[in-house]
């Protein structure tokens, strides 16, 4: 049904060419948003959603684009892009644009967008862009799904928001792991991730 | 023929078009979106008001809203202080108060439900803007909310003195106590701070009538 170039494009990114742990690329926002799992599982939506959309936009206008100052005018469509979507949930999703508050202005400086609009859509067309926007999105939300998931787990004995640690445990002497809350915390499980990728694949590079 | 596109005519033009689209795309959306937005906001406030009065939100907050609220007392001529909105929840008067502080990233705020009494706190909400989620952000929580309940802003000689939000072991001097929420002490400060400077605000107002059984407890 997809071609292999278009199946590399779209699912590429979920493993060996994944953003997070492969191009080391939107780090500094896997460390902020990911105490909890519901922030990250929303940034990593969003990320997503703005990442295809810039990719889209770009790469219908990569040819009119002046080559020194393409960078600005990247910048410009993802800025322009997120102020958007920002304005739009303030109307109509009111809630959502208040818990995802300095998230969303967050997405401007990830490293991924940059990379993505820079490396990809770039030369690439429209079709392809989109598909490799989602791919990269994806790949980075199941990142910060894993990280999130563990530092929610250890740190605050929750998923969610809701305990998954018995008060039992607690009762016996069990207690939550404070460093998971520190931005450190999310560096080394980030790490930890990268190791592990790197040992499964090791037969493919 | 295809263009230059990399002179500098091209160049400067290309980035004017460029800007002068987006400005006022944005521009229109603003305004075509502020009348929405400026209703949600108002429907936040009021739900935040509901949560400190302890309401269930329900499916519709305004309609709620409109039946428990009875007065609006106007503030202080220079409008620098929001209005103290008077409600009626189960046949007793509640006054709400808004409070505005800061905490580590950002702002925080909320509203503070007074007992007729202007001593006893029926209720209490925060807000914030940007508290870490799972340490400061959890000001917003049930948890800690509730340990407000029932806490009384004056002192047994019925001066105001607030009530502070202090570490677990910590006793506070003169003054009723909540505890802190652990690993967040910044923010839980500054919500500490927040209620003695707006109360101290309000001081005006909470003293304009005769203050009666104030209970002194503890």
């Amino acid at each position: 049904m997809l071609s292999q170039k278009t199946k590399d494009t779209l699912l590429g990114p979920l493993n060996v060419n994944n953003p997070v742990v492969v191009q080391v690329l939107g780090i500094c926002s896997a460390l902020a948003v990911t105490v909890q799992l519901k922030p990250a599982l929303v940034m990593g939506i969003a990320v997503t959603i703005i990442v295809a959309m810039a990719n889209v936009i770009v790469s219908l206008i990569r040819n009119t684009i002046p080559m020194r100052i393409r960078i600005i005018i990247q910048l410009v469509v993802v800025a322009a892009l997120v102020t958007l979507v920002s304005e739009v949930l303030k109307a109509f999703a009111y809630d959502v644009a208040m818990q995802l508050s300095v998230y969303l202005g967050l997405i401007i400086t990830n490293c991924i967008l940059m990379g993505r609009l820079e490396a990809f859509a770039m030369t690439n067309n429209a079709w392809d862009s989109f598909l490799d926007g989602l791919g990269n999105g994806f790949g980075y939300a199941i990142i910060l799904v894993i990280v999130a998931f563990f530092r929610e787990l250890l740190g605050s004995g929750a998923l969610l928001g809701y305990q998954v640690i018995p008060d039992s445990w607690y009762a016996a002497g069990y207690e939550n792991c404070g460093m998971m809350m520190m931005p450190a915390m999310a560096l080394i499980l980030v790490g930890c991730i990268i190791w592990a990728h790197r040992s499964i694949n090791k037969e493919e590079k | 023929m295809k263009m230059n596109t990399n002179s500098n005519t091209y160049t400067i033009v290309y980035a004017t078009i460029v800007v002068i689209i987006v400005a006022v795309l944005l521009a229109v959306v603003s305004q075509v979106l502020s009348p929405l937005q400026q209703a949600n906001v108002k429907l936040d406030q009021q739900k935040q008001m509901l949560v400190a009065l302890n309401q269930e939100l329900g499916d519709d907050p305004a309609a709620l809203y409109e039946t428990l609220v009875r007065d609006t007392i106007k503030m202080d001529k220079d409008g620098k202080k929001a209005d103290v909105l008077v409600f009626e929840v189960d046949g007793a008067t509640k006054y709400v108060y808004r409070l505005h502080g800061a905490g580590l990233w950002g702002g925080i705020g909320g509203y503070l439900a007074l007992d007729e009494d202007k001593n006893t706190i029926f209720g209490i909400n925060f807000n914030h803007e940007s508290e870490t989620p799972g340490l400061g952000a959890l000001i917003v929580e049930k948890p800690f909310r509730e340990q407000f309940n029932g806490k009384h802003i004056r002192n047994a000689e019925g001066n105001i003195v607030s009530v502070a939000v202090l570490k677990k072991g910590n006793a506070a001097d003169g003054q009723e106590q909540v505890d802190a929420v652990s690993g967040a002490t910044i923010t839980s400060t500054g919500v500490s701070d927040m209620l003695k400077a707006n109360l101290e605000e309000y001081v005006e107002y909470l003293k304009m009538e005769e203050i009666e059984n104030v209970e002194p407890e503890d």
